[in-house]
């Protein structure tokens, strides 16, 4: 997975720093579908708007969800033995951070990168 | 159920079984796509061997549950063939080849032998060619299990080795990482960095990243760990070889190194591990053969 995202972040001419943010934060949101999320499906889409193009992933699982999503954005907040430090680090090494979440209904976090 | 076919088939094997080994091994060894890597005498030996078995094995009267234990002797001879055919680098197909290549000896007598009626004879190509089939998935099944033992012991064998534990001067030690950073990895590299500091004494250990891709939370808190299990049998980490980006990155996440002591380049690393023992060196320009 680690390897499609750089492939298309170097493909739509990313610096390699926004590549390894990209890169990071897929691993981050990864994990978390796999630790937290009983696994699931991400997307990878390389959008064009008028005046700007990016990079957009989607997380999506159909596990716990979140009950607070609040508390788990807090910089150290873990429900394991983590850092807690992959949702709030995520959301900062992107653009737009988007995460949506129902206890017992999964999670979908969908984040942005432009160029 | 099948006792007509069991009939025929032990009739047929204890009259013709010279007759039927000879047209198999024959079979096996003019298949254009046989691969080299099976020796002839092994062949030989065991097509002797499994039509032994299998003739004790299916006068018991069941051609259809192979995993009963009348089978066993024919399903464990089985496996042993596969998982050697499987190191000596064989193809599960020319493995699985080994029973499908017996269905045409047996099955051309079948055909002609014993007075059975055409609709027995086909009724029995027809329960004869399943247990086949069975026995050809069971030694494509052993195959695939033995691929993939010799599969984890390379690569355990692999991570043992792209991660060795350099002295590079009295005191120092030096650990190139090189690929992902995950929980197996790091449990043998610390194993390995605090045996090494234990038996060389030595109070600086030098983890340079460079040939890791990402250094996210997970790796990080790897690394971190790694620093303290060090710093309990008395010696120092530095981390060196952490480029911009990732360093940039780090900062990002919010993860707090300020305590882990940092070098961009492992050159910087070996300078300060040296200076820290009480090394001081002095370049004599008139004797130096490289220029910078
Ligand atoms: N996909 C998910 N499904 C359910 N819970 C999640 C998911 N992602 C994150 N969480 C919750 O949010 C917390 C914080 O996540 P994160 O910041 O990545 O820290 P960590 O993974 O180190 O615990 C997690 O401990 C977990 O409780
Ligand atoms: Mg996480």
């Amino acid at each position: 997975m680690r390897s499609a995202v750089k492939m298309h972040a170097e493909d739509i001419g990313f610096s390699k720093l926004n590549q390894t943010k990209i890169v990071t934060t897929a691993s981050e949101l990864g994990r978390n579908v796999l630790e937290h999320g009983n696994g699931g499906r991400v997307m990878i889409e390389h959008i064009k708007e008028l005046d700007r193009s990016g990079l957009r992933m989607i997380f999506q699982d159909e596990g716990p969800g979140i009950d607070n999503v609040e508390k788990a954005l807090v910089d150290g907040y873990t429900s394991k033995c983590g850092l807690g430090l992959g949702l709030s680090g995520s959301k900062r090494l992107m653009d737009d951070f988007e995460l949506v979440s129902q206890p017992n209904n999964g999670t979908t976090i969908t984040v942005t990168k432009w160029t | 159920m099948t006792s007509e076919t069991v009939v025929a088939l032990s009739k047929l094997i204890s009259e013709f079984k010279a007759e039927i080994l000879s047209e198999w091994i024959d079979h096996q060894l003019k298949d254009p796509a046989r691969s080299q890597s099976v020796p002839e005498a092994s062949i030989r030996t065991n097509s002797a061997e499994f039509i032994k078995l299998f003739e004790v094995a299916a006068a018991k009267g069941n051609l259809v549950d192979i995993s009963k234990p009348e089978w066993e002797e024919v399903q464990h001879m089985l496996s042993e063939l596969s998982a050697t055919r499987a190191v000596q680098g064989s193809t599960p197909t020319d493995t699985a080849k080994f029973i499908f290549s017996l269905k045409q000896p047996l099955f051309n007598r079948l055909n002609t032998a014993h007075g059975q009626t055409t609709s027995e004879a086909a009724k029995s190509v027809w329960e004869l060619s399943l247990l086949l089939d069975k026995l050809g998935l069971h030694t494509t099944e052993a195959f695939q299990r033995t691929r993939e033992s010799v599969i984890r012991r390379q690569q355990k064998e692999m991570m043992e080795m792209s991660t060795p534990v350099i002295k590079i001067w009295e005191g120092v030690l030096a650990v190139p990482l090189i690929g992902t950073l995950d929980s197996a990895r790091t449990q043998i590299v610390m194993e390995a960095l605090l045996q090494k500091i234990v038996d060389t004494g030595s109070k600086i250990a030098i983890l340079d990243i460079t040939g890791v891709p990402t250094v996210d939370t997970q790796t990080a808190q790897h690394l971190m760990k790694t620093v303290a299990a060090t710093r309990l049998m008395g010696a120092e980490c530095i981390i060196s070889g952490i480029r911009p980006q990732i360093a940039q990155t780090i900062v990002h996440l919010g993860i707090d190194i300020n305590d882990i002591v940092t070098k961009a380049t492992m050159a910087d690393a070996i300078k300060e591990a040296l200076y820290r023992g009480g090394w001081v060196f002095e370049r004599q320009l008139d004797s130096a053969s490289i220029s910078r």
